[in-house]
């Protein structure tokens, strides 16, 4: 059975805009604009969209990002570091909602 | 050969093929006698992939470039020197390495390029190699082109400076203007030393601390030192200006070392490079890569446009990647060496190419002076 990831829609990624031109190239411009290097750097953005990436689990995302904050200077270990960022948090979101759990044991409990 | 210094005549004892004396990451295709030592093998490789967009030429042609790639005013005389190197880098297009013995320039061609540049305008003159350093003939050809008023730069490996038989060459190239181009490719330690071998980002900051203390790097023109990054895997180089700050602020703050100015570019699937794409079997997303990204903006500023390439032997190219592929300049009548160079028949030839050309247009262009466009 074909998988329905395919690393060939990557580059292909343009031709979503096929069924809406205006919204397409909206999306691809304002994509383009922020990414750009602004008050912060193009590796520091990079490292941000490759721990998004991996927070929304998106395969295309990793793919492009990883070669992304590559071209853009960052090496392995900052990378790395970049993801576990984003396991904090992920797991950080999980254990802080613990908070609420902890409330409603006491709550309910003697 | 006249006193080459080589594994048969160690560098103030120090044997160039062992650790002490530089980093390797692999062997020599050359050692190995690997089918891709021939340039005709990588030529056929490189051209029997399947790309969309892979003739470059008719990929010149679309951009208004009809009849080939022309040259501009002659700027720079590259000469290479030779193989012999204390290092052996994963991606080395040049093949170089401790083993590269026979593949260096002697006295009578030294003199020739000196004759020739006579016959030139060039401004610069670029000493390449290997490890230029490591010819017995270098000092010679760098106060010859010093005594001729010519801009030389040095293309440094960084660890050579640290074999005892080059320890003064810091201050001696610093006594006459010597531009020194240094190869790291990151700020940091773990890129570098994956592509050049352990210990190199080590060295390579020690023997910048020393261009550092004879007054390199420190925005003096007479003193420049400037860095060459690229890649270290299959894919493009940086933007130059961006990455140019954040190594300027990383090195000084890690290492409280500066230069002047960093020069980007993209690896050419050439010999090692070419060897590693096809090991971990990168080479047909490599070449996709870099067609797909070919920049119309980035080929005027090509650097064979202004560059003339002398080899070892005498020979003359378009450029140092041409040679290493053995594709020699067609000037208009007879092919010449440097022996009997031609300056106008050589400024009136079309450039040779082939598909590793797509390195150098891909991105922010590519070139021996950094990105292009």
């Amino acid at each position: 059975m074909d998988p329905y990831y395919k690393p060939e829609h990557l580059p292909h990624f343009g031709d979503i805009g096929q069924g809406a031109p205006d919204l397409g190239r909206k999306f691809f411009d304002y994509y383009g604009a922020v990414f750009a290097q602004g008050a912060l750097s193009e590796r520091e953005k990079a490292l941000i969209a490759l721990a998004v990436a991996h927070t929304v689990q998106c395969a295309y995302c990793i793919d492009a990002w990883s070669t992304g904050a590559l071209e853009k200077g960052a090496d392995l270990e900052q990378m790395t570091e970049a993801i576990h960022v984003a396991t904090a948090i992920r797991g950080g979101a999980s254990l802080v909602h613990g908070m609420q759990m902890l409330e409603h044991v006491k709550k309910l409990g003697m | 050969m006249d006193g080459l210094i080589g594994i048969d005549d160690p560098v103030d004892g120090i044997d160039l093929a062992s650790p002490e004396a530089g980093p390797k990451r692999a062997r020599s295709l050359h050692a190995r006698h690997a089918a891709l030592d021939a340039a005709s093998a990588q030529l056929r490789l490189l051209d029997g992939l399947p790309l969309a967009d892979g003739d470059f030429d008719a990929t010149l042609e679309r951009v208004g470039h009809v009849g080939g790639l022309r040259p501009a005013a002659l700027e720079f005389f590259q000469i290479n020197v030779g193989k012999l190197c204390n290092m052996t880098c994963r991606h080395c297009h040049v093949d170089a390495g401790p083993d590269r013995v026979v593949e260096n320039m002697d006295r009578a061609t030294v003199d020739a390029c000196i004759a020739a540049l006579d016959r030139t305008r060039a401004h610069t003159v670029d000493i390449t190699g290997g490890a230029p350093e490591l010819n017995p003939h270098f000092r010679h050809l760098v106060d010859a082109c010093v005594a001729r008023g010519k801009h030389v730069i040095d293309r440094c490996n960084l660890t050579v400076l640290l074999l005892p038989r080059f320890r003064d060459l810091p201050e001696w190239f610093a006594e006459r203007g010597v531009e020194v181009v240094c190869s790291l490719p990151h700020y940091r330690q773990r890129n570098t030393d994956a592509q050049r071998g352990d210990g190199t980002y080590e060295r390579s900051i020690l023997a910048l601390r020393r261009l550092n203390a004879v007054g390199y790097g420190r925005g003096d023109p007479t003193r420049v030192l400037t860095l060459m990054a690229n890649p270290s895997g299959a894919f493009l180089a940086g933007d130059q200006s961006k990455l140019e700050a954040e190594w300027k602020h990383g090195l000084e703050r890690e290492h409280g070392v500066t230069f002047d100015r960093l020069f980007c570019l993209n690896n050419m699937p050439i010999a090692r490079f070419l060897e590693w794409l096809v090991e971990t079997d990168n080479l047909q997303g490599y070449m996709e890569r870099l067609t797909n990204a070919f920049n119309p903006g980035a080929v005027d500023g090509l650097m064979c446009r202004s560059t003339l390439s002398v080899s070892w032997d005498g020979r003359v190219f378009d450029c140092d990647f041409n040679q290493m592929l053995d594709l020699e300049a067609q000037p208009e009548g007879a092919r010449s060496t440097i022996f009997d160079f031609d300056a106008e028949a050589f400024a009136r030839r079309r450039i040779v190419t082939e598909r590793h050309c797509f390195g150098c247009t891909a991105g922010a262009g590519s070139s021996c002076g950094g990105s292009t466009s």
